[in-house]
């Protein structure tokens, strides 16, 4: 009598079961709390109930403890019942009814939306700086100078030049600046009439190659040297593609390799093949597990953040050259942040911001 | 000693070696297969494509759930086709701009997060007080790595003065780093050429359990 008038006073408190919203989420999970008020018991089971359809959704083996129970609709209304065997007892407890919230906002990420704030103002400060006409100087990248110098040399050798864009879609940054570098090399290339061949996997980038390829020729007034067959659709297999392009860097024995943008493991096939050759080659990527594979086999590489910064440099289109500096000035800022707090960290103060 | 009966066995043996072929030079036999290569990759990608991205998440809500909202991507799609229609080539434009926008938006903040906030937060160094001498060496050099690889990829100073030390260390950190990532490829290559030669001695020739 007195164990159930226990149980009853636990279940009226609600600390048995306790089921609470998750914040900042779609409205799709619900945190259940629970605290079994057995020392020792043999099974406990938590059932979803929805209308009529209840649903065990899991077994409990501690005394307390809370999980979330996902994948819920805001619009739905739950009920939870915790089932307790012991002996030859039986316990039901359940809770109201209950409906998660959806949020429009993730207030979490409020932090997070402060230094996008940061780092979008330092980018407008630059532009403006830009726009009033005043130079910014940019360190120069070794691998950026020898473009012009692996045309030529195609040029002189009366080859055609390989231009590989990656094997990533255009959702990769590292595509786009392949695609940007790729304009400035079909300029060059089309002023010393050398042809230019681009194997692309991707059909969407493919499309926008042709693009640009075409567009460049037009800019240097020569649309005449543009043809349709040196942009092609080679294939979507990564190892049908590597394939393809090292028996066309055999065939057309092309004398500048250029491999610019998102690469996966074909990179050292690609380039190893290119190395044999004997063309020179200039690769560029952000892939980290990649870069050393063209660091060995090419003569130039530019790596990480030197591809995207090659627009600028390529260009040097005053409004590229502002948003480099923007990031060069967000970089100093993440030191500094981070100096600082390790600097209060070695002290015993721990600061988070709110992101950490 | 037993060689494979199995056709397919057979095939897939000499495939493997007309793409081997090439270490010697390019030729007809590489040839064959790099084109048998590329054409089975693209008829199957299309097939792919098709069976689990075109018809299950397009075609098959629009025309037989009729869900009505499925016909923006139904245009979306369309409109890239019109690149090949000179006069409406400028369509594709629409695609290109959604894709972009709603690329940017998913991925910038997760790249702020991913990329920037958690990087920054193991950078750090921690209080050394009731930490291993070990491990706090350790997030030392993590600590100057990442300075000064940051600082290598700055752009608006010359690598002269102050800044050359800093950042040959940083170039340094690079290069060991690319080192051991070289190695571990490397390595796993290795054990990728491995399974083919255990597939030729192996299943086609029936080498390996005679030797053993």
């Amino acid at each position: 009598m007195v164990l159930k008038l226990i149980l009853l006073l636990f279940a009226l408190k609600g600390e048995v079961l306790n089921i609470k919203d998750v914040p900042n989420d779609d409205g799709s999970k619900l945190r259940i709390e629970y605290a079994i008020p057995f020392a020792v018991f043999d099974s406990a089971f938590i059932y979803r109930i929805e209308g009529k359809k209840s649903v065990k959704i899991d077994r409990l083996i501690h005394n307390e403890g809370a999980f979330i129970d996902d994948g819920l609709s805001y619009k739905g209304h739950y009920k939870y019942k915790l089932v307790i065997y012991s002996d030859t007892l039986q316990k039901v407890f359940e809770s109201g009814l209950v409906s998660p919230k959806a949020s429009w906002f993730d207030t979490s990420q409020f932090p997070l939306f402060l230094v996008v704030l940061l780092y979008t103002g330092l980018l407008l400060f630059y532009i403006q700086h830009a726009r009033s006409g005043k130079s910014m100087y940019l360190r120069p990248i070794a691998g950026l100078q020898a473009l012009d110098e692996a045309v030529g040399r195609a040029t002189e050798m009366g080859r055609p030049i390989l231009y590989v864009p990656g094997l990533s879609s255009l959702s990769d940054v590292a595509t786009i600046a392949a695609l940007n570098i790729l304009s400035h090399i079909t300029k060059k290339a089309g002023e010393y009439e050398t042809k230019i061949l681009v194997p692309v996997r991707d059909p969407i980038v493919y499309t926008i190659a042709r693009e640009i390829v075409k567009e460049s020729y037009y800019s240097i007034g020569r649309p005449d040297l543009y043809s349709e067959d040196d942009v092609f659709f080679a294939t979507d297999s990564q190892f049908g593609y590597a394939a393809h392009v090292s028996g066309t860097m055999i065939r057309e024995k092309t004398a500048t390799n250029f491999f610019m943008g998102m690469f996966y493991a074909e990179s050292l096939i690609l380039s190893e093949t290119g190395a044999s050759t004997g063309a020179i080659q200039i690769a560029g990527t952000d892939a980290v597990t990649q870069l050393p594979f063209f660091i060995v086999t090419c003569d130039y590489t530019l790596m990480g953040e030197e591809l995207y910064a090659a627009s600028a440099y390529l260009s040097k289109d005053p409004m590229l050259t502002a948003t480099l500096k923007g990031q060069d000035a967000m970089k100093l800022i993440i030191l500094l942040v981070v100096g600082i707090l390790s600097v209060l960290n070695l002290f015993g103060i721990h600061i988070t911001l709110g992101l950490f | 000693m037993h060689i494979s009966h199995d056709p397919w066995v057979w095939l897939a043996a000499i495939l493997t070696l007309a793409i081997f072929s090439f270490l010697y030079k390019d030729n007809p036999f590489f040839k064959m297969a790099e084109h048998i290569f590329v054409g089975v990759a693209t008829g199957y990608g299309f097939v792919y494509t098709w069976n689990n991205g075109i018809y299950p998440n397009l075609l098959k809500p629009l025309f037989v759930e009729h869900k009505l909202l499925f016909i923006i991507p139904f245009i979306l799609g369309l409109m890239y086709l019109a690149v090949v229609v000179p006069k409406f080539s400028y369509f594709i434009r629409w695609p290109f701009a959604f894709l972009l926008g709603v690329g940017s938006g998913l991925s910038i903040p997760l790249a702020f997060k991913a990329s920037l906030v958690e990087q920054i937060k193991y950078t750090i160094l921690p209080n050394p007080h009731g930490m291993s001498i070990g491990l706090f060496i350790n997030a030392l050099l993590i600590f100057i790595g990442v300075i000064t690889v940051v600082l290598y990829f700055y752009f608006s100073t010359p690598h002269e003065g102050v800044m050359k030390p800093i950042t040959k260390t940083g170039i340094v950190f690079l290069m060991v780093g690319f080192g051991a990532s070289f190695g571990y490829t490397v390595m796993a290559r290795f054990s990728l050429l491995v399974g083919r030669f255990e597939f030729l001695l192996g299943k086609w020739l029936g080498l390996l359990s005679w030797l053993r």
